[in-house]
């Protein structure tokens, strides 16, 4: 019993991670109908800034995420206005091939910059320390990174449902044009969209940059575990993107446990199925 | 002589290469109640989105209150206090009918409007408050995409079909909420295809006949002989 409860746990705490990818995701897509192929790179991009300012500045990685979130926002906000905006329109393919070309630019650029050597973000004994919980010894990052994106997860759906602003999300999503007869500048709310999505992405590349080493090349196994966790929980639906990051990483931890190599087959295995049985996911919001 | 509210001046209107509307002109004053008619592609609807910046215009074809608006974004048009209940409702379908309600006051411009003056003038809407906006029936939906523009406290609201698609007997009690509406020194635009309606409720009518106003005149004096020609070509 034991030999399984420790990587179950393990992998719900890893889904935070995991759900913290797909968040940013799933926002866009809800909001504007934008696939984000360049969102993985944008998450370790978000890693290297925050590895300069800890470096730079002195500071640890988490202290440094409240310097990268604003300035992830900030970039969204001005990704968005000066050339996604740009691509929008009534066919979804402008802007996706954009986003790839943003990819492309995003990995070459970190390369340039920081060449291919891995990297990481030292946060020192935080690393290692865990809790024993009973029989199992839980580490204390991962459950700093899980708290942290249900904390962010229940802040969104609260944002969402209890704001103004959710609400001129939910009916932009709903009616791009009649969203402009409210007086709504909807060019504005989809690049304060986009600064919502880049500053949980910037979070989520902090904690991924302390987890594991990073390269210029990580983007897109992280863009997919978002996209995963994204469509495992269903379109649409916050709390089923939690969900879906915690599927998959139970998934890929019992992988593991199984055989090291079958880690990451084991979380697009149990995608496969989950796609083949149900294809809009667990809990769908969007039709 | 006073200003006109909208002046709308040899006003083109294109969908692509194809020309929907050819040198409209239309004066609104303020306290007006102007009915709109016309067969069905005859440009109602696209006069409609050419005043609201939906279609380009020319910045002079359109003024409000003398300052050119044409071209302008929709949004920005929308602040100015032009509001529009578009044709086919069009109502937000992931928010409830209060919050499709006050979405439409998002632009906090002062004005006798409010949730309550809303409830007031439809009870049903607020026992079906916390509804999906879209899960109601078709006069209950009509009846929120109207509070929902007059949320905004417009200076003109325009209402692009209001009965169509409706039962009579619901058309006839949205109709007589109107005088409640307009009698607050609102200015309106009354688009319909049922003429006896249009022309009851309004002091002046236009008649749009392939994208050319055919008829212009007081509601209470164009003769039914005038609005058959002007509406049919003949």
């Amino acid at each position: 019993m034991e030999f399984w409860l420790e990587p179950i746990i393990q992998g719900i705490l890893l889904g935070g991670l995991y759900a913290l990818f797909a968040a940013g995701l799933s926002l866009i897509f809800g909001v504007m109908r934008l696939v984000n192929i360049a969102h993985g790179d944008l998450i370790v991009l978000s890693s290297y800034v925050a590895l300069t300012t800890s470096v730079m500045l002195g500071l640890h990685p988490l202290a440094a995420a409240l310097i990268v979130v604003p300035v992830m926002a900030l970039a969204g906000y001005g990704l968005q206005r000066l050339l996604l905006n740009r691509t929008m329109g009534n066919d979804i393919l402008p802007p996706l091939l954009v986003t790839f070309g943003l990819s492309v630019i995003i990995q070459n650029a970190l390369l340039t910059f920081y060449s291919a050597d891995p990297q990481k973000l030292k946060a020192g004994a935080i690393e290692t320390a865990s809790l024993g919980i009973g029989p199992v010894s839980v580490g204390v990052l991962p459950l700093i990174v899980f708290m942290t994106a249900v904390l962010v997860i229940g802040l969104l759906q609260w944002m969402f449902y209890h704001t103004a602003l959710g609400r001129a999300f939910r009916a932009t999503s709903d009616r791009q044009d009649i969203v402009q007869l409210m007086g709504i500048n909807r060019a504005h709310i989809f690049a304060l969209a986009m600064a919502l999505a880049l500053a949980v992405t910037a979070l989520a590349g902090v904690f991924l940059g302390i987890r594991t080493s990073f390269d210029p090349a990580a983007g897109g196994s992280r863009l997919i575990f978002g996209f995963e966790a994204v469509i495992i929980g269903g379109l649409g639906n916050i709390w089923g993107t939690l969900a879906g990051g915690v599927i998959l990483g139970v998934a890929q931890t019992l992988g593991a446990k199984i055989d090291p190599g079958f880690q990451v087959q084991a979380g697009h295995l149990v995608f496969l199925i989950i796609l083949a049985v149900r294809p809009r996911g667990l809990f769908p919001r969007i039709d | 002589m006073t200003e006109a509210l909208l002046d709308i001046q040899r006003l083109d209107a294109f969908y692509g290469d194809f020309q929907a509307l050819y040198g409209v002109g239309m004066q609104v004053n303020r306290g007006d109640v102007i009915a709109v008619i016309g067969a069905n592609g005859a440009g109602k609807t696209t006069l409609m989105r050419a005043v609201t910046g939906f279609l380009r215009a020319r910045p002079d074809a359109v003024c409000w209150k003398g300052r050119p608006i044409g071209g302008m974004r929709v949004d920005q048009i929308a602040a100015l206090g032009i509001a529009l209940v578009p044709e086919g409702r069009l109502l937000f379908a992931s928010l409830s009918v209060e919050e499709n309600l006050m979405i439409g006051g998002q632009l906090k411009r002062k004005g006798p409007w409010s949730l309550k003056r809303i409830y007031d003038l439809f009870p049903v809407l607020e026992e079906r408050r916390n509804a999906p906006a879209t899960s109601l029936s078709g006069g209950q939906q009509q009846m929120v995409a109207i509070g929902r523009a007059l949320m905004s406290n417009p200076e003109l609201i325009m209402m692009d079909e209001i009965s169509l698609g409706l039962a009579p007997v619901i058309i006839r009690s949205i109709y007589e909420a109107l005088p409640g509406i307009i009698g607050e020194g609102l200015t309106a635009i009354v688009v319909e295809q049922d003429i006896a309606k249009a022309l009851s409720v309004s002091s002046r009518v236009y008649c749009l006949q392939e994208g050319r106003v055919s008829l212009t005149g007081p509601s209470g004096k164009v003769s039914h002989d005038e609005i058959s020609r002007a509406y049919f070509g003949i």
